[in-house]
């Protein structure tokens, strides 16, 4: 039996009493309150921060546009391509949804990657918010899975030959690959039977995920509070009634605020949706413009830009930077060898090292190059513990994070850029270069973030 | 060598930032420069007149499937003129720009049935279709007897024989003081020149102007609403513009109080 409480609306008028007969069945009220009314937040959150709240917009944009997409869009691969062709001629304001759902998919993207690169200028993956960033990062994984299965569904020649590339990744793992490859298309080849079972996975399985993830992110962000850019705990000083000094309500506050970060995004939205939908080619690819033809190859596949950092990972992986990486990996268990403390703990780094290094020059590149892929999406979940400096803030960090952040920014927009080309000796070169910058601003990072020096942290935020 | 990659490494960063600005190659990897056609989608002249070539010397083997005749209603012509003028595949007015060849024909013709031009625009750019289309010479060597500048092989023959000629491609050495100049990979440089061997009822500028006005057209047909889309795109810029300035007073008026 629910103690009583008093009810929080004036019980003699009509509004009043539905209010608190909702609030005695569910809690409506003191979810608000604690969730958004109530929800302090720091007062000194700048620019970065627009970009949570703006995912949350690109989200529902997204399932919105894409349930108008579903009724008329024809999951089969003799329709497909037409059926998109067919909402963009003559489905009413058709062309306007379809143009809003697959700008949105790149947006999401840019958006994401700004938030994520937030988290790293301000620490916000750093204790007490792991959880915080794990499932965000677990949110990213389900974005990159959601862009790809929708990829497939126009069914042109870039969606086709794509889906054939990135499935036949599986088949390279040993022994069980060509079987799981199989299973996944439901086919030999993509096929009818492949769009099907990827539309299901676009349209309910993924988004399902999707959305249990971001309540599961944002519960966790609230529990722990907000960072921001000093990386000040404002829980540390609050008032008698228990309030942070430095916090404000999010609402109305942050909801004004962001409502302008919105009105911005939108205007940047709409600008390439109504001006240049295809971006030049980024946003939509031009082959995609060419029905799917599993008898004609086309002579370069490039994933759209947001896979193509990874991607230009795993063409980098060549028998030739093999060695090179088995140096790395040599030198990087030593290194943790040294400052491990127990003996057991030596041991299975060295034996795990040595595993490692005998299958680099064992199992094929192609392997490694799968490997290196998954690693280089996956490390991030790891960032809240490779990270050892005693601040969060950038304000606050010595001049090797800011420099190995920059590095790692730059290398990520060549990665990208490369990814997109046909490759060539020289751009394999780089790539290769620019995959042991991206690999060394997280495996180094628990040495090189002990040793930067580090200024002193204010207590309270200043705004 | 080595010092070409470590200046290639450094410049990366920087190359990378400009040529990102600048959108990759088009669906057709090609060295051949492509020439640049003026697309004017205002043009309602110039459009009809390229919906006449299409239909007269594409649609007999090409399909435009994914679009209905009475679409062609945009381009400033009557339901009556687009039946009497246009419409040679369809019975309804309503029905969609089929070709009259049957895709099986097609493939036993030509060897690969001729695509559906209904977005081709989109896939292959102007510039590509610009250049290709005007790009035919006489090659006794192929299976048609005519190749391509930009698509060499190509399956299709040059359906403007007529209006265009019949040209020849001929190689010759580029000679600087009387002597063959290298190209850098141990060949000679030679430029490549066409002859024309026999004039087509067109004159060549007229024959530049029927071709740009077909892929005008073919970029229309590629996306029939791009131009209604950027008009509404202004106002939906100034709408919000609006609200930017109103979303950015109201965020001040809450903020004046937070220090």
């Amino acid at each position: 039996m629910a103690e009583a409480k008093a009810p929080a609306y004036d019980s003699s008028k009509w509004f009043g009493r539905t209010l608190n007969w909702i609030d005695d069945r569910f809690p409506m009220t003191a979810l608000w309150r604690s969730q958004v009314a109530e929800y302090y937040a720091p007062k000194n959150m700048n620019f970065w921060y627009f970009f949570g709240s703006l995912a949350l917009l690109v989200l529902v944009i997204q399932v919105v546009t894409g349930i108008f997409l579903t009724m008329h869009y024809k999951p089969d691969a003799r329709f497909a391509f037409a059926s998109v062709e067919y909402i963009m001629r003559e489905v009413p304001w058709g062309w306007l949804i379809r143009y809003m759902h697959s700008t949105g998919a790149s947006a999401f993207f840019i958006v994401v990657y700004l938030h994520m690169f937030r988290a790293l200028l301000y620490g916000s993956h750093r204790k007490p918010r792991e959880l915080t960033w794990i499932f965000g990062c677990l949110i990213f994984l389900s974005l990159m899975a959601e862009a790809f299965f929708g990829y497939l569904l126009p069914w042109g020649q870039m969606s086709y030959w794509g889906a054939q590339v990135i499935v036949n990744l599986f088949g390279a793992i040993p022994i069980v690959g060509e079987d799981l490859a199989i299973w996944i298309r439901g086919d030999y080849v993509i096929s009818d039977a492949t769009l099907n079972r990827f539309f299901a996975m676009h349209v309910i399985a993924i988004p399902l995920v999707l959305i249990g993830l971001v309540l599961a992110h944002l519960i966790a962000l609230h529990e722990t509070g907000s960072n921001n850019p000093q990386g000040v705990e404002i829980k540390k000083h609050k008032d008698a009634n228990g309030i942070p000094l430095d916090g404000i309500p999010f609402h109305p506050y942050y909801t004004v605020k962001d409502l302008f970060g919105v009105m911005v995004f939108l205007l940047v939205f709409a600008v390439i949706m109504f001006f240049a939908p295809e971006m030049g080619g980024y946003f939509l690819e031009y082959n995609n413009f060419i029905p799917a033809d599993p008898l004609v190859t086309p002579s370069h596949i490039a994933p759209v830009w947001y896979f193509t950092p990874y991607y230009s990972i795993l063409r980098a992986t060549t028998d030739r930077i093999m060695p090179v990486m088995a140096v790395a990996v040599a030198v990087l268990a030593l290194m943790t060898i040294v400052r491990a403390r127990s003996g057991w703990m030596r041991g299975a780094v060295a034996g795990g090292a040595v595993l490692v290094i005998i299958g680099f020059f064992t199992l094929e590149a192609k392997v490694w190059g799968v490997v290196f892929m998954g690693v280089s999406v996956l490390v991030f979940l790891a960032l809240p513990w490779l990270d050892q400096a005693p601040v969060k803030s950038i304000r606050y960090r010595g001049p090797l994070y800011r420099l190995a952040l920059a590095v790692f920014v730059i290398v990520f927009v060549i990665l990208g850029y490369l990814g997109t080309l046909p490759p060539t000796p020289g751009r394999t070169l780089v790539a290769q270069v620019c995959m042991l910058a991206y690999f060394a601003f997280f495996f180094l990072l628990p040495w090189y973030s002990r040793w930067d020096s580090h200024k002193p942290v204010p207590e309270r935020v200043s705004k | 060598m080595t010092k070409n990659r470590i200046a290639l490494a450094l410049a990366a960063p920087f190359a990378a930032a400009v040529l990102a600005l600048a959108g990759p190659a088009h669906a057709a990897e090609t060295e051949l420069k492509l020439e640049k056609v003026e697309i004017d989608l205002a043009d309602l002249p110039r459009l009809q007149s390229g919906a006449r070539t299409f239909v007269n010397y594409c649609l007999g083997c090409h399909g435009a499937e994914l679009v209905r005749y009475n679409t062609l209603v945009q381009l400033g012509l009557t339901e009556q003129q687009v039946k009497d003028n246009l419409m040679f595949t369809a019975e309804k007015i309503g029905g969609y720009m089929r070709t009259a060849m049957r895709p099986a024909d097609g493939k036993e013709w030509f060897g690969v049935a001729p695509p559906d031009l209904s977005v081709i625009a989109r896939a292959r750019g102007a510039d590509w279709l610009y250049t290709y289309l005007r790009g035919f010479y006489r090659d006794p060597s192929t299976v048609t007897g005519w190749n391509n500048t930009v698509f060499p092989t190509v399956a299709m023959p040059n359906v403007f024989e007529h209006l265009q000629g019949d040209r020849v491609r001929k190689e010759e050495p580029v000679m600087r003081d009387g002597k063959e100049v290298g190209d850098g990979h141990g060949g000679v440089l030679t430029r490549v020149t066409f002859e024309t061997i026999r004039p087509g009822s067109q004159t060549p500028v007229e024959f530049d102007r029927t071709v740009r006005d077909l892929v005008n057209f073919l970029v229309w047909m590629g996306e029939p609403v791009q131009d209604q889309r950027k008009q509404i795109g202004f106002f939906a810029l100034l709408a919000i513009g609006v609200l930017i300035v109103l979303s950015y007073l109201l965020y001040k008026e809450y903020w004046k109080d937070v220090h």
